[in-house]
Parts: C-alpha cells; sequence; structure tokens
C-alpha cells in the first residue's frame, strides 16, 4: 500500500460519472468515481455484476466518454482523446481476434498502425509470440486455435505496442478451471516481466486476491475500498465488502467500554472502540474455534449441523440468542468426526478477529 | 468382405440419387441448355433473307461482329460501331457496379446497425422496388429525369436553373436508372455479411491505434468481401445484359449490348450474328466472373469467416 500510495500516478479517474439513458430511464452506472492506479501495478476491479466494472475500464480506453469527471494517463488529461490516439490496449473478453488475419498479424496490427518499419514490427512480433509461447502458431488463423491459445493471442496484440496500461476485462472467464489457473499464473508472469501496469477486471474474488497488488471492490457504479488483497480481506471497510469476499459471520452487538455485549457473553476488542448502541461485528469463520463448554470467554453455542469439505468443515453453531454462526475447523490428522448436531460448545474468538463495521 | 457391401451399397445410393434427380436434370437440359444450344448453332448459319435463318453453316456472323465489309471499296475494317457498344456495356456495367457499391455500402451498414424490429423495416423498404414492374419502374426514373420532368421542373422553379438540365437519352440517365434498378442486389448480400460482422471488431481495431478510413480498410473491407464479390456479381451481371433500361433512359442512340441484340433479331433481321453476339456476351460475362473472382479470392482465408 505504501509503496503504490508513494510510486508514479499510471491511471487517475477523477470523479467519474457515467450516465446511460435519459431521464427517470437513466442508469448511473458509475456514480462519481475516484480511483489512482500506480505504474507497473496489478490492480484488480472486483465486483458484482452491474456493478459498473466494465464502464470503468471502457473510460479508460475511451469507447465511453464520461458524463462528468477526468481521467488522466501519466498526469496528462485524456478525457477528450479517441481511443486510437491512447497509449492503452485492451484485452477484450471475447478476445475480438481478427478472422481474415493470422496470428502474426493480429500481433502486428498495433504496430502497423502506428507506423513502426517493418523489422521492427517483424522483431517485436517474434519476441511477443515467444513471450506467450506461440512462436509455432504465427502463420495459422486464429479460428484453427483453442480457446487458451486464443486468449493468449489476445494478449500478444495487446501487449505488442508496449502500452502504457493494459486493461483486461474478464479475460479468463471464458476457459475451463485448469487453463483458468495456468493463465493466471501466465498473466501474472507477464504482468512482472512486461512491467507494464494491468488493470483486470473479475468478479471472481479468489482470481483478485491472489493475482493482483491492490483491488478495488465496487458495488452499484461505486467503489467501496481500495487496498491490498490483505487489506481487503482482513479489514474490510464495511458488510458489503465483508460478505462479497470470502466467508463472514455478521453478529450485531452493542458496544461499551471497549466491549462487545452480545446476549451469550461478552467480547473484548481493541482499545478505543467508540461505544454504540447496535453495531455490527465481523468474524471469519477460521477465526473460531471450538472449545469445552463453560470455558471462560467462550460464548455458549449448540452445534446445528456440519458440512464436510475434505480439507476442512464448516460447523453452523447456534447462540443464545438464536444468530448463527458458522466456524471452519481443520480436519484433524486421524480424520475424526466433528461434534454430533445438539452438541453443547463453547465459541472462542481468536484475539484481534472481531471487525467492527461502520453501517 | 464387409468393404464389398459397403461399395454396393455406395454403388445402389449412387444409382437411386441418378434416377432420383433425372427428371430434373432433364427439364434443365432441356429448359436452360436446349436454347443456348440452339441459339449456338444459328451463330453458325446463314441469315435467311426476311428473318431465320437458312441451314447453311458459315462462321460469317461471327466475323462480323468484329470485321466489317466496307460498302464501297469492299476491303475489310474493324466494326467499330460494334466495338464501341461492347465497350461502352462494360464501362457503364463497371461505373453501374461501382455506385451501387457506394451507395450500397453505407445503406447496408446503416441497416445492419438498427435494432432488430427496424432491420425488417428497412429491408422491406429496400425490397419495395421488386415488387413493380422494370418498365414501369424505368419510366418513373424517366419522369423524374426528363427535360420537362419533376427533377428540372423544381430546379427551374427554385431558380436554381434556367434551362432544363438534360439528362435524359445520355450515358449519365442510363447508369441513374441502372443503379436505382439493381442497388437492392448490392444491398442484400452486403447486409447479410455486415450482419455477420462482430461489431467488436471495430473497438479492437480503434484500440490498436487504427483511424475511422484503417479500421474500414483493414479490417471491416476485408472481412465482408464475400458480400461485397456477391454483390457485385449480382450487379455486374445484369447490367451487362441489360435491355429495358438503356432503351427507355438511353434512347435509341446509346445502345448496350442487349439492345444491339434485340436490333438483329428485329429490323437487322440478322439472327446468326444476334445468336452470335448473344453467345460473346456469355462468354465475356463468364470470363469476367472469373478474374473477378480469382482477384477477389487472392489472398483471402479459407473459412475465415
Ligand atoms: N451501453 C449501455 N447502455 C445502457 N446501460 C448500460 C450500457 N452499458 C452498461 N450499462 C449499464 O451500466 C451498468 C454497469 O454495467 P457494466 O457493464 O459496467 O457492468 P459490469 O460490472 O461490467 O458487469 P459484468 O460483471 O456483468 O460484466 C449496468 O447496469 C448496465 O446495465
Ligand atoms: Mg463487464
Amino acid at each position: 500500500m505504501s509503496e503504490a500510495a508513494t510510486a508514479a500516478v499510471a491511471v487517475e479517474g477523477r470523479n467519474l460519472v457515467k450516465a446511460f439513458g435519459q431521464g427517470n430511464a437513466a442508469v448511473r452506472a458509475l456514480d462519481d468515481v475516484s480511483v489512482t492506479i500506480a505504474k507497473g501495478e496489478f490492480f484488480t476491479l472486483l465486483g458484482p455484476s452491474g456493478c459498473g466494472k466494465t464502464t470503468l475500464l471502457r473510460l479508460i480506453a475511451g469507447f465511453e466518454s464520461p458524463t462528468s469527471g477526468a481521467i488522466l494517463l501519466d498526469g496528462r488529461d485524456i478525457t477528450a482523446l479517441p481511443p486510437n490516439r491512447r497509449p492503452v490496449n485492451t484485452v477484450f473478453q471475447s478476445y475480438a481476434l481478427f478472422p481474415h488475419l493470422t496470428v502474426a498479424q493480429n500481433v502486428a496490427f498495433g504496430l502497423q498502425m502506428l507506423g513502426k518499419p517493418k523489422a521492427e514490427v517483424a522483431a517485436t512480433v517474434d519476441r511477443m509470440l515467444a513471450l506467450v509461447k506461440l512462436e509455432a502458431f504465427a502463420a495459422r488463423r486464429t479460428s484453427q486455435l483453442s480457446g487458451g491459445q486464443q486468449q493468449r493471442v489476445a494478449l500478444a496484440r495487446a501487449l505488442a505496442p508496449a502500452p502504457q496500461v493494459l486493461l483486461l476485462d474478464e479475460p479468463l472467464s471464458a476457459l475451463d478451471l485448469k487453463l483458468r489457473k495456468e493463465m493466471q499464473t501466465e498473466l501474472k508472469r507477464l504482468q512482472t516481466e512486461t512491467g507494464i501496469t494491468f488493470v483486470f477486471v473479475t468478479h471472481d474474488q479468489e482470481e483478485a486476491l491472489t493475482m493482483s497488488d491492490r483491488v478495488a471492490v465496487m458495488s452499484a457504479g461505486q467503489i467501496l475500498q481500495t487496498g491490498s488483497p490483505r487489506q481487503i480481506y482482513t479489514r474490510p471497510a464495511n458488510r458489503f465488502v465483508a460478505s462479497f469476499i470470502g466467508e463472514t459471520n455478521f453478529l450485531t452487538a452493542r458496544i461499551s467500554g471497549g466491549a462487545a455485549h452480545l446476549a451469550g457473553g461478552v467480547i473484548a476488542l481493541p482499545a478505543g472502540t467508540a461505544d454504540t448502541a447496535s453495531a455490527t461485528l465481523a468474524i471469519r469463520p477460521e477465526h473460531l474455534r471450538l472449545a469445552p463448554p463453560g470455558t471462560p470467554g467462550a460464548l455458549p453455542a449448540t452445534v446445528a449441523h456440519s458440512v464436510y469439505f475434505g480439507t476442512d468443515s464448516h460447523l453452523h453453531l447456534r447462540l443464545a440468542d438464536g444468530a448463527e454462526l458458522v466456524a471452519r475447523q481443520q480436519t484433524s490428522a486421524d480424520g475424526a468426526a466433528g461434534p454430533e448436531p445438539g452438541t453443547e460448545v463453547g465459541v472462542l474468538i481468536a484475539e484481534g478477529a472481531v471487525q467492527v463495521l461502520q453501517e | 468382405m464387409t468393404k464389398t457391401a459397403e461399395q454396393q451399397q455406395r454403388a445402389a445410393t449412387t444409382r437411386r440419387n441418378w434416377a432420383l434427380s433425372a427428371p430434373a436434370l432433364l427439364v434443365l437440359a432441356l429448359f436452360a441448355s436446349g436454347p443456348l444450344l440452339i441459339v449456338l448453332v444459328y451463330s453458325f448459319l446463314r441469315p435467311g433473307s426476311y428473318s431465320g435463318v437458312e441451314w447453311e453453316f458459315s462462321t460469317e456472323a461471327w466475323q462480323g461482329i468484329f470485321l466489317t465489309r466496307d460498302i464501297f471499296d469492299g476491303t475489310l475494317g474493324w466494326a467499330d460501331a460494334h466495338l464501341s457498344i461492347f465497350w461502352r456495356s462494360v464501362k457503364l456495367s463497371l461505373t453501374t457496379t461501382i455506385l451501387t457499391f457506394a451507395f450500397g455500402f453505407p445503406t447496408a451498414w446503416f441497416i445492419a446497425t438498427r435494432p432488430a424490429r427496424a432491420r425488417a423495416f428497412w429491408l422491406f423498404l429496400i425490397t419495395i422496388p421488386f415488387w413493380t414492374n422494370l418498365l414501369i419502374r424505368t419510366f418513373a426514373i424517366n419522369e423524374v429525369i426528363r427535360n420537362e420532368g419533376l427533377m428540372n421542373t423544381v430546379l427551374i422553379k427554385l431558380g436554381v436553373i434556367a434551362e432544363p438540365i438534360r439528362v435524359i437519352y445520355t450515358d449519365t440517365a442510363v447508369l441513374i436508372g441502372m443503379t436505382y434498378v439493381y442497388l437492392p442486389l448490392m444491398v442484400l448480400p452486403l447486409f447479410a455479411a455486415i450482419d455477420r460482422f462482430d461489431m467488436k471488431l471495430l473497438e479492437a481495431g480503434y484500440d490498436l491505434y487504427a483511424s475511422r478510413w484503417q479500421v474500414l480498410r483493414r479490417v471491416v473491407l476485408p472481412i465482408v468481401k464475400p458480400g461485397i464479390v456477391a454483390g457485385s456479381i449480382l450487379v455486374f451481371v445484369p447490367s451487362l445484359g441489360a435491355y429495358v433500361t438503356p432503351r427507355v433512359l438511353g434512347g435509341g442512340k446509346n445502345m448496350m449490348i442487349g439492345n444491339f441484340i434485340e436490333l438483329q433479331f428485329g429490323q437487322g433481321r440478322n439472327w446468326p450474328l444476334g445468336s452470335a453476339l448473344a453467345m460473346l456476351l456469355l462468354l465475356i460475362v463468364m470470363v469476367a466472373l472469373l478474374v473477378y473472382v480469382r482477384a477477389a479470392t487472392k489472398g483471402a482465408p479459407q473459412g475465415g469467416h
């Protein structure tokens, strides 16, 4: 985070608003979005369907112009520039490869449009094809390639003109799971090797967490939180972020004197937590531990049921006031089954695991 | 063992297929090739004194297309009149093809980019001229462009011109007429090709630094080329043999091949020459198509679209 904040800025969006349609029927696809993306960063836009990820990407690419606000590239205002005059390239979700050209011609296209000399174009195309491991396919038609290979061509084509920023709109969503994992590693490698700023769109939280330097979580046309994957996961800013990324237990409690008061007990909170009549606490399932009933500091609960996942089980617990909690338990080495439904247990919460959310 | 059985079966299938298609083949042979064959035979006969043919072999008709005997000293010379009619026909047909493309491409693009409902409506409008007889449509054009017609009357009333613009009975009139008549034949195949075109490719082009013009030239046109080829053929072939339009709008003087052929069967009373001209027209069309399709598909991907 501190690194990103001090590094040079590649892309900046200032108070971006994008409305589609007129009057009452207007949809605000982006509602006052400001974002700063550092040079050389793998930046991910994460959010549910329809939250405005593609719209933000299209604004940066220049396919749409904002209703209001400005876009800066390397400190220069590019809001009014058409897409062909922005040093930004896109990897389209549907790849959008040129069907009348070979793989090599596809990769050469951008360089030719920039008027690069023939020898340079040829050399760059070779380098790009080597980068995505498609040297053997240079003379093929794109229709004769598998989905993963087409994906690589799209990447090589967008990387060839050495853009300042590469935009990727859910580039992996059309691939099957295995290929997808492979391409995730591949993408990360390409980004590290080329040092180009990547702006990556996904609605897959795991993809976002494993690949990104920083993630912006979006919902309903707004960016709710921006931060490193670790920050987003461990310190979600609000209930939406906490529930969208990973699994979270939410508990309602009264906060007074630096502790949360629930029906079944009291949970200690970090010092300095302000008093409130009703606050929402977020606790990750992996931070809950079971203890014998009556253990000091443990909340009394009953096991409702458990779901076995292999490496771990999810235990659904009911607290004294009826609230539900899910605890994740690692499968023990001897493979022994967990507690039966109906068992009385105590729930211990790891220190520092409780997040008090602002509503 | 199994192989022979398979072969027997295949042979039986082949026999059955032939038997089933025999009636259709017979009809085709009789009504498509038959008349052509008659024309071919006639072109090698002598003209009858009033009309029809004398059954006597001769290559005079074929020579007569290109060569003509001077009526004073009897020497042979090039038949300039015939050649200029051929040249005019080819020139007018090519120009018509280019004009229909120039008007047809934006039209087809416009229709293909409308929402589905509007699209059906626009396509319907494009095909409306087909519902009216060609002769009537051509006379309608005549009505618009003749000296005392709609165009000149309005322009004079508006004070734009003092004298009527003389368009009727010129090559321009023929071009206007043929472009109007054949435009739908260009628009429909272009529409079909553009409809299949993935509009995302436009964005891909712009994204890769292509200007609008470059996107059109380097992305759109190569991909919709099959539509352009089909449309050009559909316009060029009937243009070359056009009869009604040059007759009504070109007057008697601006003949095209079609009119000239008709002349041989009518006033000219030279059926063999008419037949030879008709065969030559067929030959020109076939050669032109061959050359065009060869050139158009050169370097184009197979199955790339
Ligand atoms: N061209 C358009 N015209 C009208 N509304 C649009 C247009 N493009 C997007 N929208 C609307 O804007 C909102 C945001 O769309 P956007 O495509 O940016 O979502 P997204 O986050 O990319 O979703 P997904 O994950 O499904 O791709 C949606 O409500 C969408 O319906
Ligand atoms: Mg999207």
